[in-house]
């Protein structure tokens, strides 16, 4: 405790990141509640927007200050003491090191250009202020989770932006469908947050402190706390590590609680880029860089991370390609990279995980914001991209600026998503994991990694053609009004094109001669990760293998585009035929797999059924209660029968009583003559 | 006023009383007069909490206030009444919810408003009497006491089964009440007092017999048990709130639920601990079966008064678990669940009421899509109802977070088990109220008759604002109220624990080791803490 003391740097100005997203709230929240037709437009697109640009001001000062310390410190404010109760200690305290500060940069600054992104997009929405109410309770939440110094703060922010995140798909609420993916997403949530809370209780029960400094100063100074304990024979570290992947499953949409993730697609476009794309989504990710400490220990907690990400990133793909809906392509899409994320993570290589979350929050922002766009200009009517097309000319600025994100996307060097999903796919080759390797599953999980890449550039491809390329296949009618967006969309959506090219490069590996500035920046927020195996290389070459794999990962992405490109330009008409002669295949990727079906018939339904019909009909109604009535009529019953002798016949009860009379008689005679007898004998 | 604040706990136990006689002198058709005087009586008895709430010295787990006067001197009875850390908050409960419920039956309650109003004030003497009552059988006493006027609540105000309803309850209650007094009445004889603290002495230094522990405990337990009610002797619950009019159905969630609980960690628990610690698996099972089994009934409810009323079964699932698990964590979030299942589960009987007083209907396949006409009140219910789900920020999550975590720390050896099936429950509360919340509110909103729907009055914007602020207080600083109850419940764990090795203690152990960074061959597994 005593070493990181010196390296813990007490500020006050931390809460700041979180009192200006607060005020925001809070002012157009009660507007929006108590001056429903009043409160202007104006001023709550303001409050919204400048409270954002408060937080990334703080937070960007706080960047800048950060590096002016050295390496190990990092920033905390205790703000309050939480809960107190025995030996069950937690604050409200905020936590800034490179890691938080890596990831405020990415919140505060995206959420800004979508805030004012939103301005544009909801310009003609009435329920404006109800809508940046929820958007900066999001924005106060994430960041309570990215700064929390303890993992039951950091479970508040999860579970509040889980609140947001409900409310904002079911914002325009008095469509039934909209409703429902909101619930469904709390719900699925919900099931996750319970492995998170298993987890928090097993890593209290295992070193008795949740804060994060505590806990790893803790498993540092005596790696036995965490290697030698365990539940059930399992190893804490392995237990606390799965019970918290399931919390990531649900928040970051992996298999097999990804469900939600594309119903919430039902929300409005900024919401699906801040919150279903750059932000929320990467909480569980973050979760485990923020734990890199308890996963470092487990191996086995750390494969499970990599396959179920490899698995997810190829899974989705393939359902990516086949959906029609603009932004349902996106949405896979994003389930697809969460998986790539936690490739990395459960590869150990935290810092390519985090950088790859960080090049995803702008490039698929963008892609987002520019569908919204496309939506904007179809005036909300058509999602459909099977009867789009051609909108480069009609929507300029909003095709070039999404073509960058599409670039960055399938991973064309020099932009941003080449880094960080190259750097990915070579430390899972290279991982040194042994539970992996012992199978030769780092190989496998490389394959994957490198098929989903190809399956990523079909798709994208696809999306992009059939969106902005070719010729128009929407109705005259929708067409004639198509015009591009006002300049407060597309201003937000050049800032993030910029993004896109540019933030690739600070993750240049040192195989380019960069020095992979992200990776060195972030070091001292991690565990020591396990090594890169030194063994791997080819001919006894590392730098052969890193540009072996390169050259891979590449041709990946060209070879994806031409297929594209060859299908649906080419040979128009080809996608048809192969539907058809794959009907089977087709069917099964355009319907998902079938997987909301099957946990419907599997899971919903006899739930429901079951608590209906047995629990309460038969058990409750029929049994407990039937018992209980039964009882009070046998009761009835008793009264009855007995009301029968008090009959007011006077003969009867001098009968009854001459009755009871003799009987007396006979029971004390008998027994005196019983006594007799036995004192005769 | 030192004098006064010597009798204190007197007083905020009478001045209802004394409201009930005001309420006598005052002609019947002067409604307005006598809801207002009923109002400034319970805000008076609030204020009188509050003033003794703040002489509370929360670091001492002794009784304070005491009072204690002869009153059947032949039988060693007497007028006896003191509080703790356990009682504090539940009293402050009692008489917070006081002016809220004469608030909520304002506009609602139209016919023999006097009568109605006399009954709200003699029950609320009889809760605060039981809360504080620190003998027997004045503790028996205001425990019957509360059964009358519930009982007419129910039977005079209440819905179309209102007479059966009435009798249930009143049957259930009785049934456990009887086992109640014979235990009293056995524990006189063993001990030659009815005064609580003395009893209590008594027991922890002469141990009773296990057979009689198991006897008296079971006695105790299936009283309270009703009470609380826990699975399987739930089903008078439903049928009570249902045809309770509101006022009835809020205090009878928010206080009289607690009574039950709060039997439980008065008596049963301190007094039996051979007897809790053989019968721990057996509440911890019923515990666990009550929070998913209360949790997935409710889901399925068309009533929404009615799907409230089963989510108590499922919430008051956790405080019993809590209360079992005898780690000071658990047993102080059980504390504040009790309190908090009274703010959140007390404030949706209220919305639904106030819903019922506009449309005359409670099935959920009655509405659909009323957040268009009704924002505020939808506002107010959703925060209500995410406060019941234990969202955290709010007051739940403290409560249901508490008692997870502690039971999961016990030595118990199914405690974690436990844990993680309760844990469920916390996923279906999402389902079974969220779902419902969907159905009502959210949805195009086709009804004709619900698009006149009135959203919130002034009044009743205050009467909820008040709960909120407690939702938001205990979310946000439960220290303020953990505090208080702290050193009482420290007493409970020892006494309890201290004779049956203390329950955590293996881990406390454990983790000291940790600290103190053993060599690495110690084999700290499961093992070590039972």
């Amino acid at each position: 405790m005593q070493e990181e003391l010196k390296q813990a740097i007490a500020q006050n100005w931390l809460i700041l990141i979180l009192v200006f997203p607060f005020l925001g709230f809070l002012v157009n929240g009660l507007g929006a509640l108590f001056f429903p037709r009043k409160y202007p437009r104006s001023v709550s697109n303001l409050m919204a927007c400048l409270a954002i640009a408060g937080s990334f001001l703080v937070t960007a000062f706080g960047l800048w200050s950060i590096t002016q310390q050295p390496a190990q410190a990092y920033f905390f404010q205790k703000v309050f003491t939480w809960i107190s109760v025995g030996d069950f200690q937690v604050n409200f305290g905020l936590m800034f090191d490179h890691l938080s500060a890596v990831m405020c940069l990415t919140v505060t600054l995206v959420g800004l250009l979508i805030h004012i992104y939103a301005t544009g997009y909801m310009a003609h929405d009435p329920g404006y202020a109800r809508f940046f109410t929820y958007m900066n309770l999001f924005m106060f939440m994430m960041l309570t989770l990215v700064l929390a110094d303890n993992i039951v703060l950091m479970f508040v922010g999860w579970e509040g932006v889980g609140l947001c995140s409900y409310l904002l798909i079911g914002f325009w609420y008095e469509d039934w469908e909209k409703a429902k993916a909101g619930l469904k997403a709390f719900v699925v949530n919900r099931i996750g947050d319970l492995g998170f809370l298993l987890g928090i209780f097993t890593l209290f029960w295992a070193l008795g402190t949740v804060d994060f400094a505590g806990m790893r100063s803790l498993i540092e100074s005596s790696p036995f706390s965490l290697s030698s304990q365990a539940i059930l024979g399992i190893k804490v570290a392995t237990l606390a590590g799965i019970f918290l992947f399931v919390g990531a499953c649900g928040k970051s949409a992996q298999l097999p609680l990804y469900v939600w993730l594309p119903d919430a697609m039902a929300g409005p476009t900024p919401v699906s880029a801040l919150i279903h794309a750059a932000t929320m989504v990467t909480a569980g990710v973050y979760m485990i860089g923020r734990l890199s400490f308890v996963y470092v220990h487990s191996q086995t907690a750390l494969a499970i991370v990599a396959i179920v990400g490899a698995a997810t990133a190829l899974y989705a793909g393939v359902i990516g390609l086949t959906q029609k809906d603009i932004k349902r392509v996106l949405a896979y899409s994003t389930v697809s990279q969460l998986g790539y994320m936690f490739l990395a993570m459960g590869s150990a290589a935290f810092a390519a995980g985090i950088f790859h979350l960080f090049t995803h929050a702008f490039f698929k922002a963008l892609l987002f914001l520019g569908a919204g766009s496309v939506i904007v200009a179809f005036h909300h009517k058509e999602q459909d991209i099977t009867r789009m097309g051609g909108l480069n000319k009609s929507l300029p600025w909003t095709y070039r600026t999404v073509f960058i994100a599409y670039l960055a996307i399938i991973g064309i060097p020099p932009f941003a998503g080449f880094w960080s999903k190259d750097e990915i796919l070579y430390r899972t080759f290279a991982s040194s994991n042994q539970v992996l390797g012992k199978y030769g599953l780092n190989f496998v999980l490389w394959f994957i990694g490198v098929t989903a890449a190809l399956v990523t550039a079909i798709y994208m491809t696809r999306w992009m053609i059939l969106t902005f390329w070719g010729e128009s296949r929407a109705d005259q009618d929708a067409q004639h009004h198509l015009q591009e967006s006002p300049n407060s969309m597309i201003i937000p959506l050049g800032l993030l094109a910029i993004g896109s090219v540019l933030v690739g490069f600070l993750g240049v590996p040192a195989l380019f001669g960069g020095y992979n500035w992200f990776e060195q920046f972030l070091e001292p927020s991690f565990a020591k990760a396990l090594p890169v195996e030194p063994g791997v290389s080819l001919f006894g070459n590392e730098k052969l293998l890193q540009v072996i794999l390169l050259v891979m990962s590449i041709l990946a992405a060209i070879i994806g585009f031409l297929i594209s490109f060859s299908v649906y330009i080419e040979k128009p008409g080809l996608a048809a035929r192969l539907a058809e002669r794959y009907q089977a295949l087709y069917q099964l990727s355009y319907n998902k797999f079938y997987v909301d079906e099957i946990y419907d018939r599997t899971i919903v339904t006899p739930l429901i059924k079951g608590s209906y019909y047995f629990l309460y009909r038969f058990v409750d109604m029929g049994i407990i209660d039937g018992l209980i009535n039964f009882s009070a009529k046998i009761n009835q019953w008793i009264g009855k029968a007995l009301r029968r002798i008090q009959n007011g016949v006077v003969q009867t009860y001098l009968f009854v009583f001459a009755l009871g009379i003799v009987v007396i008689l006979f029971y004390v005679l008998g027994h005196y003559f019983n006594i007799r007898v036995s004192l005769l004998r | 006023m030192s004098l006064i604040l010597k009798q204190i706990l007197s007083w905020i136990i009478f001045v209802p009383v004394i409201g009930m006689f005001l309420l006598l002198f005052l002609e019947r058709e002067k409604v307005r007069a006598i809801r207002v005087v009923s109002l400034l009586i319970m805000v008076l008895d609030f204020a009188l909490s509050v003033w003794m709430y703040l002489n509370f010295d929360g670091s001492s787990p002794d009784f304070q206030f005491i009072q204690r006067l002869n009153w059947i001197p032949g039988w060693n009875i007497h007028y006896q009444v003191g509080i703790d850390g356990i009682s504090l908050l539940l009293v402050m409960l009692t008489t917070l919810l006081g002016p809220v419920v004469i608030l909520s039956s304002w506009a609602a309650v139209k016919d023999r408003v006097k009568e109605y109003y006399i009954f709200l004030l003699l029950l609320q003497t009889g809760m605060l009497g039981a809360f504080l009552s620190l003998d027997m059988i004045l503790f028996y006493v205001f425990w019957e006491l509360m059964l009358v006027p519930m009982y007419f609540l129910i039977g005079i105000w209440g819905g179309p089964r209102r007479i059966y309803a009435a009798i249930k309850f009143f049957l259930f209650t009785m049934v456990g009440s009887v086992l109640m007094l014979i235990a009293i009445l056995w524990l006189y004889f063993y001990t030659a007092s009815f005064d609580y603290v003395m009893i209590s002495n008594f027991l922890s230094s002469n141990q009773l017999k296990e057979v009689f522990q198991l006897y008296l405990f079971g006695a105790f337990a299936i009283a309270f048990a009703i009470k609380v009610p826990m699975f399987p002797l739930h089903t008078w619950l439903p049928d009570a709130h249902v045809e309770a009019p509101t006022a009835g159905s809020v205090i009878l969630a928010a206080v009289l639920l607690k009574m039950g609980t709060y039997g439980f960690l008065r008596f049963a628990i301190p007094f039996f601990p051979n007897a809790v610690a053989q019968l721990g698996p057996l509440f911890y099972t019923l515990a666990v079966i009550g929070i998913i089994y209360g949790a997935l009934v409710s889901m399925v409810q068309e009533d929404i008064k009615k799907l409230v009323a089963y989510s108590s079964v499922s919430h008051l699932g956790f405080v019993i678990l809590g209360l079992f698990a005898l780690t000071v964590t658990s047993m102080q979030g059980a504390l504040i669940q009790m309190i908090n299942h009274g703010l959140s589960t007390g404030a949706l009987f209220l919305l639904v009421g106030i819903l019922y007083e506009r449309a005359h209907k409670r099935q959920i396949s009655d509405f659909g899509g009323i957040a268009k006409v009704m924002p505020v009140y939808s506002a107010f219910f959703l925060i209500v109802a995410l406060s019941s789900i234990g969202l955290p920020g709010l007051n739940g999550f403290v409560g249901e977070f508490l008692i997870l975590v502690g039971t999961y720390i016990s030595g118990n050896p199914y405690s974690k088990l436990a844990a993680a099936l309760a844990g469920t429950g916390v996923i279906l509360a999402a389902v079974y109220l969220l779902w419902m919340y969907q159905r009502v509110f959210f949805g195009p909103l086709r009804k004709e008759e619900n698009k006149s729907l009135k959203d919130l009055n002034a009044r009743e914007i205050i009467y909820l604002t008040i709960i909120l602020v407690f939702i938001v207080w205990i979310g946000v600083h439960p220290n303020t109220f953990l505090q208080k109850s702290e050193a009482s419940i420290n007493q409970v764990v020892s006494q309890v624990a201290g004779k049956r090795k203390l329950a955590d203690a293996g881990r406390k152990d454990r983790l000291a080791g940790l600290k103190n960074r053993l060599p690495a061959g110690g084999d700290f597994s499961e093992q070590g803490d039972r």
